[in-house]
C-alpha cells in the first residue's frame, strides 16, 4: 500500500492557508507588528489594515462593518451571541432558547450550560433528510423567547436550512435570530441584512484563512454585552490585542470565498455526485442528508458492516484524508449526534463516511477515491463478524 | 489521536485475522451499538492444553483491530492457563501504550479470550464459570 497520492477530502474539518492569504499575512508578522492600539504609525497603520479586513468581512456578508466583530474562532463567536443574548434578555424575564438537536457542540454545549443556569431550552428535531422545518420554529416561539439560533449549513451532513424562512418568522415574532455559518460562508450566497439574519457567526480556517480567528456579525442595534472584559479593542466589546495577521488574512480569505461561489459550485458539484453515486453503489450504503439541499462538496455516506475509525485509517494509508461519525473519532461511545438525529441506528452511525471536496480535488481524484474506498470496505468487511452476520441473514444487534 | 507505531503495524497487518472452521472454541464480545464487536476462534491440543491456532474477526477502531491482532499472538502456543492470565495491561504494553480513550479495547480483547476459553469448556462438558469467571460485556 504505498502512498500513490495526497487528497485532502476533509475541508469540512480545515482548509489549507491559500498562497494569497498567506501572502496577505507575511508583512504583519514581519515588519508591521504595530499594536492597532498604538498612536505612531506603525501602530495606526495596523488599525487601518484591521479596519480594512473589517471591511472586507462586511462586504462579504452584506453587513456594515461596524456590525462585525473579531474573534478568536467560531466557537467562541456562537458562545458571545448566545450567552451574551441570553444574559441581558433574561433580566427582561426572557429566559426561552430555541435551537435544533444537530447543531455544532459549540451550539449545544453552550445551550446545556444555560440550562444549568435557569433557563429552558427547546431543541427542533430535523427531518430523515437532515432539514428543520421551519413551521417547528414558528411553533415553538415563546413570549418569552430570548434567541432562536439554527445552524446554515450542518458540519457532517451539509444540509442547508431554510435560513430565509426562518429568519422571516423571527423577525415577524421580535425575537432574536442567530445562525452558525461556520460551514455555509464561501459555499452559499449569504446577504444578512437582505435575509433578516440577526447574528452570525463564521470562522476563518473553513474558508482558507488560518486557525485562531472568526468573527461574529451582529445587527445594529442590537446591545450584545462583552464576552472578554479588559480593553478598548472591538469598540469597547472585545478585549484583547487584535490578532492583526489573522485578521488580515480573515479579510483576504473571505473576499476571495465568496467572489464566485457559483463558479465554484459548478465545478465541484458533479465531482462530488460522481463520489455519491460511485458509494452508493457499494451494498448496503446510504446517503445521509438531503441530495439538493446540500453544500456543493459534501457526501455522507454510511457503510454497513464496517466501523468509521478503521475506514479513515485505512483511507489514509492511500494518501486520502477523510473523516467520520463513529464514536471512535468522538471520543465517546456514542456516534456522532447528527447521524442519530436523522433517524440512523448506533451501529449504522459507526459506519459513516464524511468526504468535504472543494475544487482542487480533480476528476482524477475523485477516480482514485471510488477505485480505493472499494477496495478498503472489502478489506474491513471481510474481517467483521457484522457484515458476517449481515450476509447469513442474521441480526447483529 | 495519537497510535503507537506497534498499534498502526497491528491495525494495517493485522495477525491471525480469519476464521476456525473446526474451532475447539469460539467467543465473542461487544455489540455493534457501541461500535466494536470481537469473534476469537481458539485450536486447542487434546493433549497438552495448548493454543495450537487462534484467529479473529473484529468490527471497530484502529484500537479494537491491533488489540485482536495482539492478543492472539500472545496466546497463541501457550497453555490454556497462560491464555487466562492474559491481561488487558498485558496487550496494552504489548503495543505500546493505547490513547486513554481507547483501553476498553484492550479490555474487550481480553474478555473475547476469555469469552472462547469459556466455549472450550462448555464444550467439554465442564462448567467454565469457575475455571473462566464471569465474561464481562462492555457496558452500553
Amino acid at each position: 500500500m504505498e502512498n500513490k497520492r495526497f487528497i485532502y477530502a476533509d475541508n469540512s474539518a480545515t482548509t489549507r492557508v491559500s498562497d494569497e492569504v498567506l501572502e496577505a499575512m507575511l508583512p504583519y508578522l514581519r515588519e508591521n507588528y504595530g499594536n492597532p492600539s498604538s498612536i505612531y504609525k506603525l501602530g495606526r497603520d495596523a488599525q487601518r489594515d484591521v479596519e480594512n479586513a473589517r471591511e472586507k468581512v462586511a462586504r462579504a456578508l452584506g453587513a456594515d462593518p461596524n456590525e462585525i466583530y473579531f474573534t478568536s474562532c467560531g466557537s467562541e463567536s456562537d458562545n458571545w451571541a448566545i450567552k451574551g443574548t441570553a444574559e441581558r434578555l433574561a433580566k427582561k424575564g426572557k429566559k426561552h432558547i430555541i435551537t435544533s438537536v444537530f447543531e455544532h457542540h459549540a451550539i449545544l454545549h453552550t445551550t446545556e450550560y444555560l440550562k444549568r443556569q435557569g433557563f429552558e431550552v427547546t431543541y427542533i428535531p430535523v427531518s430523515e433528510k437532515g432539514l428543520i422545518d421551519p413551521e417547528d420554529v414558528k411553533n415553538a416561539i415563546r413570549d418569552d423567547t430570548a434567541i432562536v439560533s439554527i445552524m446554515y449549513a450542518n458540519n457532517e451532513i451539509g444540509t442547508i436550512q431554510p435560513i430565509d424562512e426562518i429568519a422571516k418568522i423571527c423577525n415577524e415574532k421580535g425575537v432574536i435570530f442567530h445562525t452558525d455559518a461556520v460551514q455555509a460562508v464561501g459555499h452559499v450566497e449569504i446577504d444578512v441584512h437582505k435575509q433578516g439574519i440577526d447574528m452570525l457567526s463564521l470562522s476563518g480556517h473553513k474558508i482558507h484563512a488560518q486557525k485562531g480567528v472568526g468573527a461574529l456579525y451582529v445587527r445594529k442595534g442590537i446591545a450584545l454585552p462583552n464576552f472578554i472584559h479588559g480593553g478598548a479593542q472591538e469598540r469597547n466589546k472585545r478585549a484583547g490585542t487584535e490578532n492583526v495577521p489573522a485578521i488580515v488574512g480573515l479579510g483576504v480569505a473571505i473576499e476571495s470565498a465568496v467572489k464566485n461561489i457559483a463558479e465554484k459550485n459548478a465545478i465541484i458539484t458533479p465531482r462530488r455526485n460522481r463520489l455519491i453515486d460511485g458509494i452508493l453503489k457499494l451494498p448496503y450504503t446510504r446517503l445521509n442528508g438531503d441530495r439538493e439541499k446540500r453544500l456543493a462538496g459534501n457526501v455522507n455516506i454510511s457503510i454497513e458492516g464496517i466501523e468509521g475509525e478503521s475506514l479513515l485509517l485505512m483511507l489514509d494509508m492511500y494518501g486520502i484524508c477523510a473523516s467520520s461519525g463513529s464514536a471512535c473519532t468522538s471520543g465517546s461511545l456514542d456516534p456522532s449526534h447528527v447521524l442519530l438525529s436523522i433517524g440512523l441506528k448506533h451501529e449504522v452511525a459507526h459506519g459513516s463516511l464524511r468526504l468535504s471536496i472543494d475544487e482542487t480535488v480533480t476528476d482524477e481524484d475523485v477516480d482514485y477515491i471510488l477505485e480505493v474506498i472499494p477496495k478498503v470496505v472489502e478489506r474491513l468487511r471481510s474481517m467483521s463478524p457484522v457484515w458476517e452476520k449481515m450476509m447469513k441473514g442474521e441480526s447483529y444487534e | 489521536m495519537l497510535y503507537s507505531e506497534k498499534v498502526m503495524d497491528h491495525f494495517s497487518n493485522p495477525r491471525n485475522v480469519g476464521e476456525i472452521e473446526d474451532a475447539d472454541g469460539v467467543g465473542e464480545i461487544g455489540n455493534a451499538k457501541c461500535g466494536d464487536i470481537m469473534k476469537m476462534y481458539l485450536k486447542i491440543d487434546p493433549e497438552t492444553k495448548v493454543i495450537t491456532d487462534a484467529k479473529f474477526k473484529t468490527f471497530g477502531c484502529g484500537a479494537a483491530v491491533a488489540t485482536s491482532s495482539m492478543a492472539t499472538e500472545l496466546i497463541k502456543g501457550r497453555s490454556i492457563d497462560d491464555a487466562l492470565k492474559l491481561t488487558n495491561d498485558a496487550v496494552v504494553e504489548a503495543l505500546d501504550g493505547l490513547p486513554a480513550v481507547k483501553i476498553h479495547c484492550s479490555v474487550l480483547a481480553e474478555q473475547a479470550v476469555r469469552s472462547a476459553l469459556s466455549d472450550y469448556y462448555t464444550r467439554q462438558g465442564i462448567d467454565p464459570l469457575p475455571i473462566v469467571g464471569e465474561i464481562k460485556e462492555p457496558e452500553e
